[in-house]
Protein backbone atom coordinates (compact mmCIF):
# COMPACT_ATOMS: atom_id res chain seq x y z
CA UNK A 1 0.00 0.00 0.00
CA UNK A 2 1.18 3.50 -0.83
CA UNK A 3 0.26 6.06 1.80
CA UNK A 4 0.65 9.72 0.84
CA UNK A 5 0.20 11.98 3.81
CA UNK A 6 0.03 15.77 3.71
CA UNK A 7 2.60 16.11 0.92
CA UNK A 8 3.47 19.61 -0.31
CA UNK A 9 5.99 21.10 -2.72
CA UNK A 10 6.72 24.79 -3.12
CA UNK A 11 8.92 26.65 -5.57
CA UNK A 12 9.45 30.11 -4.12
CA UNK A 13 6.00 31.48 -3.39
CA UNK A 14 4.25 29.06 -5.73
CA UNK A 15 2.76 25.93 -4.25
CA UNK A 16 2.89 23.18 -6.87
CA UNK A 17 1.55 20.37 -4.69
CA UNK A 18 -0.60 21.44 -1.78
CA UNK A 19 -1.20 19.13 1.17
CA UNK A 20 -2.10 15.99 -0.80
CA UNK A 21 -3.10 12.85 1.08
CA UNK A 22 -4.29 9.56 -0.35
CA UNK A 23 -4.12 5.79 -0.05
CA UNK A 24 -3.32 3.63 -3.02
CA UNK A 25 -4.20 0.06 -2.25
CA UNK A 26 -2.27 -2.93 -3.54
CA UNK A 27 -3.02 -4.29 -7.00
CA UNK A 28 -4.64 -2.60 -9.93
CA UNK A 29 -3.97 0.55 -11.90
CA UNK A 30 -4.28 4.00 -10.38
CA UNK A 31 -4.33 6.90 -12.84
CA UNK A 32 -3.50 10.44 -11.81
CA UNK A 33 -5.34 12.88 -14.08
CA UNK A 34 -5.75 16.63 -14.18
CA UNK A 35 -5.01 19.69 -16.32
CA UNK A 36 -1.49 20.95 -17.08
CA UNK A 37 0.23 22.37 -14.05
CA UNK A 38 -1.98 20.45 -11.61
CA UNK A 39 1.12 18.95 -9.96
CA UNK A 40 0.62 15.36 -11.15
CA UNK A 41 4.21 14.66 -12.19
CA UNK A 42 5.55 16.54 -9.18
CA UNK A 43 3.47 14.35 -6.87
CA UNK A 44 4.67 11.20 -8.64
CA UNK A 45 8.29 12.38 -8.38
CA UNK A 46 7.91 12.90 -4.64
CA UNK A 47 6.24 9.52 -4.20
CA UNK A 48 9.26 7.95 -5.87
CA UNK A 49 11.92 10.01 -4.01
CA UNK A 50 13.17 11.67 -7.18
CA UNK A 51 12.15 15.00 -5.66
CA UNK A 52 12.34 16.14 -2.05
CA UNK A 53 9.07 17.15 -0.46
CA UNK A 54 8.67 20.32 1.62
CA UNK A 55 6.07 18.79 3.91
CA UNK A 56 4.37 15.46 4.52
CA UNK A 57 5.51 11.90 4.02
CA UNK A 58 5.07 8.96 1.69
CA UNK A 59 5.31 5.35 2.77
CA UNK A 60 5.36 2.34 0.50
CA UNK A 61 4.56 -0.89 2.31
CA UNK A 62 5.50 0.95 5.48
CA UNK A 63 8.88 2.14 4.13
CA UNK A 64 9.27 5.89 4.31
CA UNK A 65 10.63 6.96 0.92
CA UNK A 66 12.69 9.75 2.48
CA UNK A 67 14.82 7.65 4.78
CA UNK A 68 14.78 4.14 3.33
CA UNK A 69 18.11 3.20 1.69
CA UNK A 70 17.96 3.72 -2.06
CA UNK A 71 18.66 0.13 -2.99
CA UNK A 72 16.05 -1.29 -0.63
CA UNK A 73 13.47 1.05 -2.09
CA UNK A 74 14.62 0.16 -5.61
CA UNK A 75 13.63 -3.46 -4.92
CA UNK A 76 10.16 -2.35 -3.85
CA UNK A 77 9.28 0.34 -6.36
CA UNK A 78 10.35 1.34 -9.85
CA UNK A 79 9.81 4.74 -11.42
CA UNK A 80 9.98 5.58 -15.11
CA UNK A 81 9.96 9.21 -16.22
CA UNK A 82 8.76 10.40 -19.59
CA UNK A 83 12.01 11.68 -21.10
CA UNK A 84 14.29 8.71 -21.40
CA UNK A 85 16.63 9.72 -24.19
CA UNK A 86 19.86 7.89 -23.54
CA UNK A 87 23.18 9.58 -24.17
CA UNK A 88 24.76 6.21 -23.53
CA UNK A 89 24.74 3.64 -26.33
CA UNK A 90 23.42 0.41 -24.86
CA UNK A 91 21.90 -2.72 -26.27
CA UNK A 92 18.36 -3.56 -25.20
CA UNK A 93 19.63 -6.52 -23.20
CA UNK A 94 22.20 -4.39 -21.37
CA UNK A 95 19.55 -1.79 -20.56
CA UNK A 96 17.14 -4.39 -19.23
CA UNK A 97 20.02 -5.92 -17.30
CA UNK A 98 20.47 -2.72 -15.31
CA UNK A 99 17.05 -3.38 -13.82
CA UNK A 100 18.74 -6.13 -11.82
CA UNK A 101 21.27 -3.77 -10.25
CA UNK A 102 19.28 -3.15 -7.04
CA UNK A 103 19.29 -6.92 -6.46
CA UNK A 104 22.90 -7.82 -7.23
CA UNK A 105 24.69 -4.51 -6.64
CA UNK A 106 27.07 -4.94 -9.55
CA UNK A 107 27.77 -8.67 -9.33
CA UNK A 108 25.20 -10.41 -11.54
CA UNK A 109 24.24 -13.93 -10.57
CA UNK A 110 22.79 -16.69 -12.71
CA UNK A 111 19.20 -16.06 -11.62
CA UNK A 112 19.48 -12.44 -12.78
CA UNK A 113 19.79 -13.64 -16.36
CA UNK A 114 16.51 -15.53 -15.99
CA UNK A 115 14.76 -12.33 -14.88
CA UNK A 116 16.23 -10.44 -17.85
CA UNK A 117 15.14 -13.11 -20.34
CA UNK A 118 11.68 -13.21 -18.80
CA UNK A 119 11.29 -9.45 -19.02
CA UNK A 120 12.47 -9.45 -22.65
CA UNK A 121 10.03 -12.26 -23.44
CA UNK A 122 7.16 -10.57 -21.67
CA UNK A 123 7.60 -7.45 -23.80
CA UNK A 124 8.35 -9.45 -26.91
CA UNK A 125 11.79 -7.92 -27.27
CA UNK A 126 13.63 -11.18 -27.89
CA UNK A 127 14.41 -10.34 -31.52
CA UNK A 128 15.60 -6.84 -30.60
CA UNK A 129 17.64 -7.81 -27.55
CA UNK A 130 21.01 -7.23 -29.19
CA UNK A 131 20.12 -4.01 -31.01
CA UNK A 132 21.21 -0.67 -29.65
CA UNK A 133 18.42 1.25 -27.92
CA UNK A 134 19.03 4.30 -30.13
CA UNK A 135 18.18 2.22 -33.20
CA UNK A 136 14.66 1.43 -32.00
CA UNK A 137 11.41 3.19 -32.84
CA UNK A 138 9.64 5.21 -30.14
CA UNK A 139 7.24 2.42 -29.23
CA UNK A 140 9.96 -0.21 -29.10
CA UNK A 141 12.13 2.03 -26.95
CA UNK A 142 9.29 2.59 -24.50
CA UNK A 143 8.87 -1.17 -24.28
CA UNK A 144 12.58 -1.61 -23.62
CA UNK A 145 12.36 0.75 -20.66
CA UNK A 146 9.28 -1.03 -19.33
CA UNK A 147 11.19 -4.31 -19.66
CA UNK A 148 13.96 -2.80 -17.57
CA UNK A 149 11.64 -1.85 -14.72
CA UNK A 150 9.97 -5.25 -15.07
CA UNK A 151 13.35 -6.94 -14.59
CA UNK A 152 13.68 -4.77 -11.51
CA UNK A 153 10.97 -7.05 -10.14
CA UNK A 154 9.23 -4.53 -7.89
CA UNK A 155 5.71 -4.71 -6.47
CA UNK A 156 5.08 -1.10 -7.38
CA UNK A 157 5.49 0.53 -10.76
CA UNK A 158 5.23 4.31 -11.10
CA UNK A 159 5.05 5.72 -14.62
CA UNK A 160 5.06 9.36 -15.63
CA UNK A 161 3.04 9.80 -18.83
CA UNK A 162 3.94 6.43 -20.37
CA UNK A 163 1.79 7.22 -23.42
CA UNK A 164 3.71 10.36 -24.29
CA UNK A 165 4.88 10.29 -27.92
CA UNK A 166 3.13 7.00 -28.64
CA UNK A 167 0.69 6.68 -31.53
CA UNK A 168 -2.75 5.14 -30.98
CA UNK A 169 -1.67 1.59 -31.69
CA UNK A 170 1.28 1.74 -29.33
CA UNK A 171 -0.70 3.63 -26.69
CA UNK A 172 -3.33 0.88 -26.62
CA UNK A 173 -0.65 -1.79 -26.50
CA UNK A 174 1.01 -0.03 -23.58
CA UNK A 175 -2.23 0.19 -21.60
CA UNK A 176 -3.05 -3.47 -22.30
CA UNK A 177 0.41 -4.37 -21.16
CA UNK A 178 0.00 -2.46 -17.90
CA UNK A 179 -3.33 -4.22 -17.42
CA UNK A 180 -1.60 -7.57 -17.86
CA UNK A 181 1.11 -6.60 -15.40
CA UNK A 182 -1.51 -6.01 -12.75
CA UNK A 183 -3.80 -8.92 -13.63
CA UNK A 184 -1.16 -11.59 -14.27
CA UNK A 185 1.75 -10.50 -12.11
CA UNK A 186 -0.14 -8.73 -9.33
CA UNK A 187 1.76 -5.44 -9.69
CA UNK A 188 0.48 -2.13 -8.42
CA UNK A 189 0.74 0.47 -11.19
CA UNK A 190 0.43 4.22 -10.65
CA UNK A 191 0.60 6.42 -13.71
CA UNK A 192 0.20 10.03 -14.70
CA UNK A 193 -1.96 10.20 -17.79
CA UNK A 194 -3.57 12.95 -19.87
CA UNK A 195 -6.13 10.94 -21.79
CA UNK A 196 -9.17 10.59 -19.50
CA UNK A 197 -10.67 7.89 -21.70
CA UNK A 198 -7.64 5.65 -21.38
CA UNK A 199 -7.82 6.29 -17.64
CA UNK A 200 -11.51 5.39 -17.66
CA UNK A 201 -11.09 2.16 -19.64
CA UNK A 202 -8.02 0.73 -17.96
CA UNK A 203 -7.88 2.01 -14.37
CA UNK A 204 -9.24 0.61 -11.16
CA UNK A 205 -8.85 3.91 -9.40
CA UNK A 206 -8.54 7.53 -10.57
CA UNK A 207 -6.97 10.38 -8.65
CA UNK A 208 -7.90 13.82 -10.01
CA UNK A 209 -5.78 16.89 -9.26
CA UNK A 210 -6.20 20.58 -9.90
CA UNK A 211 -3.92 23.44 -8.87
CA UNK A 212 -1.80 21.21 -6.68
CA UNK A 213 -4.69 19.76 -4.73
CA UNK A 214 -6.29 16.33 -4.86
CA UNK A 215 -9.88 17.17 -5.75
CA UNK A 216 -11.47 13.78 -6.45
CA UNK A 217 -10.60 10.16 -6.02
CA UNK A 218 -12.59 7.05 -6.86
CA UNK A 219 -13.44 4.31 -9.33
CA UNK A 220 -13.73 5.35 -13.01
CA UNK A 221 -17.54 5.27 -12.76
CA UNK A 222 -17.41 7.84 -9.98
CA UNK A 223 -14.90 10.14 -11.65
CA UNK A 224 -16.27 9.91 -15.19
CA UNK A 225 -19.22 12.18 -14.40
CA UNK A 226 -19.84 15.50 -16.19
CA UNK A 227 -19.95 17.50 -12.95
CA UNK A 228 -16.78 15.90 -11.56
CA UNK A 229 -14.82 16.44 -14.78
CA UNK A 230 -16.11 20.01 -15.01
CA UNK A 231 -14.75 20.59 -11.54
CA UNK A 232 -11.35 19.18 -12.58
CA UNK A 233 -10.92 20.56 -16.10
CA UNK A 234 -13.37 23.50 -16.15
CA UNK A 235 -14.90 22.37 -19.44
CA UNK A 236 -18.15 20.54 -20.25
CA UNK A 237 -17.53 16.90 -21.03
CA UNK A 238 -20.38 14.67 -22.14
CA UNK A 239 -20.18 11.11 -20.90
CA UNK A 240 -21.29 8.25 -23.16
CA UNK A 241 -21.42 4.62 -22.20
CA UNK A 242 -19.82 2.53 -24.95
CA UNK A 243 -19.37 -1.21 -24.51
CA UNK A 244 -19.47 -0.87 -20.77
CA UNK A 245 -16.86 1.89 -20.63
CA UNK A 246 -17.60 5.48 -19.77
CA UNK A 247 -16.16 7.69 -22.49
CA UNK A 248 -15.82 11.44 -22.22
CA UNK A 249 -16.64 13.41 -25.37
CA UNK A 250 -14.92 16.78 -25.33
CA UNK A 251 -14.01 17.39 -28.94
CA UNK A 252 -16.87 19.77 -29.70
CA UNK B 1 4.57 -15.67 -21.54
CA UNK B 2 4.08 -13.14 -24.30
CA UNK B 3 0.44 -12.73 -25.26
CA UNK B 4 -0.87 -12.49 -28.77
CA UNK B 5 -1.60 -8.79 -28.44
CA UNK B 6 2.09 -7.93 -28.28
CA UNK B 7 3.47 -10.28 -30.92
CA UNK B 8 2.33 -8.17 -33.84
CA UNK B 9 4.83 -5.38 -33.37
CA UNK B 10 7.96 -7.54 -33.51
CA UNK B 11 8.81 -7.50 -37.24
CA UNK B 12 8.98 -3.70 -37.22
CA UNK B 13 12.77 -3.56 -37.39
CA UNK B 14 12.53 -0.40 -39.40
CA UNK B 15 14.11 -1.12 -42.75
CA UNK B 16 17.59 -1.50 -41.26
CA UNK B 17 19.68 -4.47 -42.21
CA UNK B 18 20.14 -6.50 -39.09
CA UNK B 19 23.89 -6.93 -39.40
CA UNK B 20 25.76 -9.19 -37.08
CA UNK B 21 27.57 -6.73 -34.88
CA UNK B 22 31.14 -7.13 -33.77
CA UNK B 23 30.60 -7.52 -30.07
CA UNK B 24 34.16 -7.43 -28.83
CA UNK B 25 34.72 -10.98 -27.69
CA UNK B 26 37.53 -12.03 -25.42
CA UNK B 27 39.35 -13.50 -28.40
CA UNK B 28 39.33 -10.23 -30.31
CA UNK B 29 40.53 -8.41 -27.21
CA UNK B 30 43.42 -10.85 -26.92
CA UNK B 31 44.40 -10.16 -30.54
CA UNK B 32 44.26 -6.40 -29.91
CA UNK B 33 46.30 -6.86 -26.75
CA UNK B 34 48.91 -8.84 -28.71
CA UNK B 35 49.09 -6.02 -31.26
CA UNK B 36 49.77 -3.53 -28.46
CA UNK B 37 52.53 -5.77 -27.09
CA UNK B 38 54.07 -5.95 -30.58
CA UNK B 39 53.97 -2.15 -30.79
CA UNK B 40 55.50 -1.91 -27.33
CA UNK B 41 58.39 -4.16 -28.38
CA UNK B 42 58.87 -2.07 -31.53
CA UNK B 43 58.84 1.06 -29.38
CA UNK B 44 61.70 -0.29 -27.28
CA UNK B 45 63.95 -0.48 -30.31
CA UNK B 46 63.29 3.00 -31.69
CA UNK B 47 65.72 5.70 -30.69
CA UNK B 48 68.96 7.48 -31.35
CA UNK B 49 71.23 5.23 -29.28
CA UNK B 50 71.97 1.85 -30.73
CA UNK B 51 69.85 -0.65 -28.87
CA UNK B 52 69.33 -3.57 -31.20
CA UNK B 53 68.35 -7.12 -30.52
CA UNK B 54 71.79 -8.50 -31.56
CA UNK B 55 73.50 -5.99 -29.25
CA UNK B 56 71.28 -7.06 -26.35
CA UNK B 57 71.85 -10.73 -27.10
CA UNK B 58 75.58 -10.16 -27.29
CA UNK B 59 75.40 -8.85 -23.73
CA UNK B 60 76.41 -5.28 -24.62
CA UNK B 61 76.27 -3.55 -21.22
CA UNK B 62 75.66 -0.03 -22.63
CA UNK B 63 72.77 -1.28 -24.72
CA UNK B 64 71.24 -3.08 -21.72
CA UNK B 65 71.62 0.05 -19.57
CA UNK B 66 69.83 2.23 -22.12
CA UNK B 67 67.22 -0.48 -22.51
CA UNK B 68 66.41 -0.63 -18.78
CA UNK B 69 66.97 3.03 -17.88
CA UNK B 70 65.26 4.67 -20.85
CA UNK B 71 63.47 2.42 -23.33
CA UNK B 72 61.46 0.21 -20.97
CA UNK B 73 60.34 3.04 -18.68
CA UNK B 74 59.38 5.12 -21.70
CA UNK B 75 57.33 2.33 -23.24
CA UNK B 76 55.61 1.57 -19.94
CA UNK B 77 54.71 5.21 -19.43
CA UNK B 78 53.35 5.50 -22.98
CA UNK B 79 51.09 2.52 -22.31
CA UNK B 80 50.01 3.73 -18.86
CA UNK B 81 49.31 7.30 -19.98
CA UNK B 82 47.51 6.17 -23.13
CA UNK B 83 45.28 3.75 -21.24
CA UNK B 84 44.51 6.05 -18.35
CA UNK B 85 43.80 9.24 -20.31
CA UNK B 86 41.47 7.33 -22.64
CA UNK B 87 39.57 5.77 -19.74
CA UNK B 88 39.46 9.17 -17.98
CA UNK B 89 37.89 10.58 -21.16
CA UNK B 90 35.27 7.83 -21.16
CA UNK B 91 34.35 8.48 -17.53
CA UNK B 92 34.24 12.23 -18.15
CA UNK B 93 31.86 11.67 -21.06
CA UNK B 94 29.52 9.61 -18.91
CA UNK B 95 29.58 12.18 -16.12
CA UNK B 96 28.88 15.09 -18.47
CA UNK B 97 26.44 12.96 -20.51
CA UNK B 98 28.13 14.22 -23.63
CA UNK B 99 30.35 12.43 -26.13
CA UNK B 100 32.45 15.47 -27.01
CA UNK B 101 34.18 16.18 -23.74
CA UNK B 102 37.40 14.91 -22.21
CA UNK B 103 39.77 16.19 -19.51
CA UNK B 104 41.55 18.58 -21.89
CA UNK B 105 38.31 20.17 -23.16
CA UNK B 106 36.56 20.80 -19.84
CA UNK B 107 39.32 22.59 -17.93
CA UNK B 108 40.66 19.59 -15.97
CA UNK B 109 44.08 19.61 -17.61
CA UNK B 110 44.31 23.43 -17.62
CA UNK B 111 43.42 23.51 -13.91
CA UNK B 112 46.05 20.87 -13.18
CA UNK B 113 48.64 23.03 -14.95
CA UNK B 114 47.56 26.03 -12.89
CA UNK B 115 48.01 23.93 -9.79
CA UNK B 116 51.55 22.94 -10.75
CA UNK B 117 52.35 26.58 -11.52
CA UNK B 118 51.04 27.71 -8.14
CA UNK B 119 53.10 25.13 -6.26
CA UNK B 120 56.19 25.87 -8.38
CA UNK B 121 55.96 29.59 -7.58
CA UNK B 122 54.93 29.23 -3.94
CA UNK B 123 57.23 26.37 -2.95
CA UNK B 124 60.26 26.29 -5.27
CA UNK B 125 61.79 22.84 -5.30
CA UNK B 126 58.60 21.13 -4.16
CA UNK B 127 58.65 17.35 -4.51
CA UNK B 128 56.96 15.60 -7.40
CA UNK B 129 54.40 14.24 -4.96
CA UNK B 130 53.57 17.74 -3.70
CA UNK B 131 53.16 18.95 -7.28
CA UNK B 132 50.90 16.04 -8.09
CA UNK B 133 48.72 16.53 -5.03
CA UNK B 134 48.27 20.24 -5.72
CA UNK B 135 47.58 19.56 -9.39
CA UNK B 136 44.96 16.98 -8.41
CA UNK B 137 43.16 19.39 -6.09
CA UNK B 138 43.13 22.09 -8.78
CA UNK B 139 42.02 19.60 -11.44
CA UNK B 140 39.15 18.42 -9.24
CA UNK B 141 38.07 22.00 -8.56
CA UNK B 142 38.16 22.89 -12.26
CA UNK B 143 36.19 19.79 -13.25
CA UNK B 144 33.64 20.34 -10.49
CA UNK B 145 33.18 23.91 -11.71
CA UNK B 146 32.49 22.60 -15.21
CA UNK B 147 29.94 20.06 -13.95
CA UNK B 148 28.22 22.75 -11.86
CA UNK B 149 28.00 25.08 -14.85
CA UNK B 150 26.52 22.19 -16.87
CA UNK B 151 23.79 21.69 -14.30
CA UNK B 152 22.79 25.32 -14.75
CA UNK B 153 22.51 25.17 -18.52
CA UNK B 154 18.85 24.56 -19.24
CA UNK B 155 19.32 23.46 -22.84
CA UNK B 156 21.84 20.66 -23.00
CA UNK B 157 22.74 21.11 -26.61
CA UNK B 158 25.25 18.49 -27.76
CA UNK B 159 27.65 21.07 -29.14
CA UNK B 160 27.14 23.66 -26.41
CA UNK B 161 28.51 21.39 -23.70
CA UNK B 162 32.03 20.99 -25.16
CA UNK B 163 32.05 24.70 -26.04
CA UNK B 164 31.35 25.62 -22.42
CA UNK B 165 34.19 23.34 -21.38
CA UNK B 166 36.63 24.77 -23.91
CA UNK B 167 35.77 28.33 -22.82
CA UNK B 168 36.21 27.41 -19.17
CA UNK B 169 39.53 25.74 -19.94
CA UNK B 170 40.52 28.80 -21.97
CA UNK B 171 39.91 31.13 -19.03
CA UNK B 172 41.96 28.94 -16.68
CA UNK B 173 44.74 28.61 -19.29
CA UNK B 174 44.79 32.40 -19.74
CA UNK B 175 45.26 32.93 -16.00
CA UNK B 176 47.99 30.29 -15.96
CA UNK B 177 49.80 31.80 -18.94
CA UNK B 178 49.64 35.29 -17.41
CA UNK B 179 51.26 34.22 -14.16
CA UNK B 180 53.74 31.97 -15.94
CA UNK B 181 54.74 35.01 -17.98
CA UNK B 182 55.09 37.21 -14.88
CA UNK B 183 57.21 34.61 -13.11
CA UNK B 184 59.20 33.78 -16.21
CA UNK B 185 57.98 30.18 -16.28
CA UNK B 186 56.53 30.02 -19.80
CA UNK B 187 59.12 27.45 -20.87
CA UNK B 188 58.27 25.24 -17.93
CA UNK B 189 54.56 25.67 -18.58
CA UNK B 190 55.06 24.39 -22.11
CA UNK B 191 56.49 21.14 -20.80
CA UNK B 192 53.20 20.46 -18.98
CA UNK B 193 50.97 21.55 -21.81
CA UNK B 194 52.61 19.45 -24.51
CA UNK B 195 52.97 15.81 -23.62
CA UNK B 196 56.44 14.42 -24.23
CA UNK B 197 57.87 11.06 -23.23
CA UNK B 198 61.50 11.92 -23.98
CA UNK B 199 62.21 12.84 -20.37
CA UNK B 200 61.04 9.53 -18.98
CA UNK B 201 63.83 7.68 -17.19
CA UNK B 202 63.99 4.97 -14.57
CA UNK B 203 63.48 6.49 -11.13
CA UNK B 204 61.51 9.44 -12.51
CA UNK B 205 58.29 7.93 -13.83
CA UNK B 206 57.24 5.34 -11.24
CA UNK B 207 54.48 7.53 -9.80
CA UNK B 208 52.72 7.02 -13.12
CA UNK B 209 51.79 3.53 -11.94
CA UNK B 210 49.10 5.26 -9.84
CA UNK B 211 47.04 5.68 -12.99
CA UNK B 212 47.06 1.92 -13.57
CA UNK B 213 45.31 1.50 -10.21
CA UNK B 214 42.84 4.28 -11.05
CA UNK B 215 42.06 2.70 -14.41
CA UNK B 216 41.33 -0.56 -12.62
CA UNK B 217 39.01 1.22 -10.16
CA UNK B 218 37.24 2.77 -13.16
CA UNK B 219 36.77 -0.71 -14.58
CA UNK B 220 35.46 -2.16 -11.32
CA UNK B 221 32.89 0.66 -10.98
CA UNK B 222 32.01 0.49 -14.68
CA UNK B 223 28.33 -0.35 -14.16
CA UNK B 224 27.88 2.56 -11.80
CA UNK B 225 29.36 5.02 -14.27
CA UNK B 226 27.10 3.69 -17.02
CA UNK B 227 24.05 4.23 -14.81
CA UNK B 228 25.23 7.70 -13.80
CA UNK B 229 25.59 8.35 -17.52
CA UNK B 230 21.87 7.73 -17.87
CA UNK B 231 21.07 10.57 -15.51
CA UNK B 232 20.28 11.26 -11.89
CA UNK B 233 16.65 10.10 -11.97
CA UNK B 234 17.57 6.92 -13.77
CA UNK B 235 20.30 6.18 -11.21
CA UNK B 236 18.04 6.97 -8.28
CA UNK B 237 15.41 4.56 -9.55
CA UNK B 238 18.02 1.81 -9.53
CA UNK B 239 19.01 2.63 -5.97
CA UNK B 240 22.36 4.16 -6.90
CA UNK B 241 23.80 7.03 -4.89
CA UNK B 242 24.27 9.41 -7.81
CA UNK B 243 26.32 12.04 -5.99
CA UNK B 244 28.70 9.45 -4.61
CA UNK B 245 29.34 7.99 -8.07
CA UNK B 246 29.88 11.47 -9.51
CA UNK B 247 32.37 12.26 -6.75
CA UNK B 248 34.25 9.03 -7.40
CA UNK B 249 34.37 9.84 -11.11
CA UNK B 250 35.61 13.34 -10.36
CA UNK B 251 38.43 11.97 -8.21
CA UNK B 252 39.47 9.37 -10.80
CA UNK B 253 39.46 11.83 -13.71
CA UNK B 254 41.27 14.56 -11.77
CA UNK B 255 43.92 12.25 -10.36
CA UNK B 256 44.65 10.62 -13.71
CA UNK B 257 44.88 14.01 -15.44
CA UNK B 258 47.08 15.51 -12.75
CA UNK B 259 49.47 12.56 -12.62
CA UNK B 260 49.82 12.45 -16.39
CA UNK B 261 50.27 16.23 -16.72
CA UNK B 262 52.95 16.32 -14.01
CA UNK B 263 54.89 13.35 -15.37
CA UNK B 264 54.34 13.56 -19.13
CA UNK B 265 52.35 16.66 -20.00
CA UNK B 266 48.95 17.01 -21.59
CA UNK B 267 47.93 14.60 -24.36
CA UNK B 268 44.94 16.40 -25.84
CA UNK B 269 42.04 14.72 -27.67
CA UNK B 270 43.12 11.25 -26.61
CA UNK B 271 40.25 10.84 -24.14
CA UNK B 272 37.90 12.06 -26.82
CA UNK B 273 38.69 10.01 -29.88
CA UNK B 274 39.48 6.64 -28.32
CA UNK B 275 36.20 6.22 -26.37
CA UNK B 276 34.23 7.51 -29.36
CA UNK B 277 35.80 5.01 -31.72
CA UNK B 278 35.15 2.21 -29.24
CA UNK B 279 31.59 3.42 -28.73
CA UNK B 280 30.87 3.37 -32.46
CA UNK B 281 32.07 -0.22 -32.68
CA UNK B 282 30.98 -1.75 -29.37
CA UNK B 283 28.46 0.59 -27.75
CA UNK B 284 28.80 2.07 -24.30
CA UNK B 285 28.36 -0.66 -21.80
CA UNK B 286 31.35 0.50 -19.83
CA UNK B 287 32.19 -2.88 -18.36
CA UNK B 288 32.72 -4.11 -21.89
CA UNK B 289 34.14 -0.85 -23.24
CA UNK B 290 36.83 -0.12 -20.64
CA UNK B 291 39.23 -2.91 -21.69
CA UNK B 292 38.86 -1.86 -25.32
CA UNK B 293 39.33 1.81 -24.55
CA UNK B 294 42.44 0.96 -22.57
CA UNK B 295 43.89 -1.22 -25.35
CA UNK B 296 43.02 1.27 -28.13
CA UNK B 297 44.41 4.16 -26.06
CA UNK B 298 47.70 2.41 -25.36
CA UNK B 299 48.07 1.35 -28.99
CA UNK B 300 47.22 4.79 -30.36
CA UNK B 301 49.75 6.61 -28.18
CA UNK B 302 52.39 3.97 -28.92
CA UNK B 303 51.90 4.57 -32.65
CA UNK B 304 51.99 8.35 -32.20
CA UNK B 305 55.11 8.17 -30.05
CA UNK B 306 56.88 5.97 -32.59
CA UNK B 307 55.89 8.38 -35.38
CA UNK B 308 57.13 11.30 -33.29
CA UNK B 309 60.51 9.62 -32.88
CA UNK B 310 61.01 8.54 -36.48
CA UNK B 311 59.49 11.30 -38.64
CA UNK B 312 62.41 13.72 -38.12
CA UNK B 313 64.98 11.20 -36.95
CA UNK B 314 67.28 11.73 -35.06
CA UNK B 315 65.19 14.61 -33.67
CA UNK B 316 61.95 14.04 -31.80
CA UNK B 317 58.50 15.63 -32.10
CA UNK B 318 56.59 15.61 -28.78
CA UNK B 319 53.83 13.03 -28.72
CA UNK B 320 51.32 15.71 -27.68
CA UNK B 321 51.80 17.42 -31.04
CA UNK B 322 51.29 14.21 -33.02
CA UNK B 323 48.22 13.17 -31.01
CA UNK B 324 46.74 16.67 -31.36
CA UNK B 325 47.26 16.71 -35.11
CA UNK B 326 45.64 13.31 -35.65
CA UNK B 327 43.13 13.85 -32.84
CA UNK B 328 41.79 17.20 -34.01
CA UNK B 329 41.17 15.79 -37.48
CA UNK B 330 39.31 12.84 -35.98
CA UNK B 331 37.37 15.16 -33.65
CA UNK B 332 36.14 17.14 -36.66
CA UNK B 333 35.18 13.92 -38.39
CA UNK B 334 33.20 12.75 -35.35
CA UNK B 335 31.39 16.09 -35.07
CA UNK B 336 30.42 16.12 -38.74
CA UNK B 337 29.45 12.47 -38.70
CA UNK B 338 27.13 13.10 -35.76
CA UNK B 339 25.42 15.94 -37.55
CA UNK B 340 24.91 13.91 -40.70
CA UNK B 341 23.25 11.06 -38.89
CA UNK B 342 20.94 13.48 -37.13
CA UNK B 343 19.79 15.42 -40.16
Amino acid sequence: MIHVSGVSKRYGTQTVVDDVSCYIKDGGITSIIGPNGAGKSTLLSMMSRLLDMDAGSVTIDGLDVNDTPGRELARKMAILRQDNQLTVRLTVRDLVGFGRFPHHGGRPRIEDKAYIDQALDYLDLGALADKFVDELSGGQRQRAFIAMVLAQDTDYLLLDEPLNNLDMKHAVEMMRLLRRLTDELGKTVVLVIHDINFASCYSDNIVAMREGRLVHQGAPAQIMQPEVLRDVYEIDIRIEEIEGNRIGVYFA
Amino acid sequence: MASSTMTRSTPAISGRVALARPRGSGGQLAVAGAAVIALAIASMFVGVSDVSLPALLAGDQTAWDIFWISRVPRTISVILAGMAMSVAGLIMQLMARNKFVEPSTVGTVESASLGILVVTVAVPGASLLAKMSTATVFAAAGTALFLLVLRRIPLRNTLLVPLVGIMLGGVVAAVTTFFAYRYDLLQTLNSWMIGDFSGVLRGRYELLWIVAVLTLVGYLCADRFTMAGMGQEFSTNLGLNYNRVMTLGLIIVSLISAVVVVNIGSIPFLGLIVPNLVSIIFGDNVRRAVPWVAVFGAGFVLVCDIIGRTIRFPYEIPVGVIVSAIGSAMFLYLLLRKRESRG
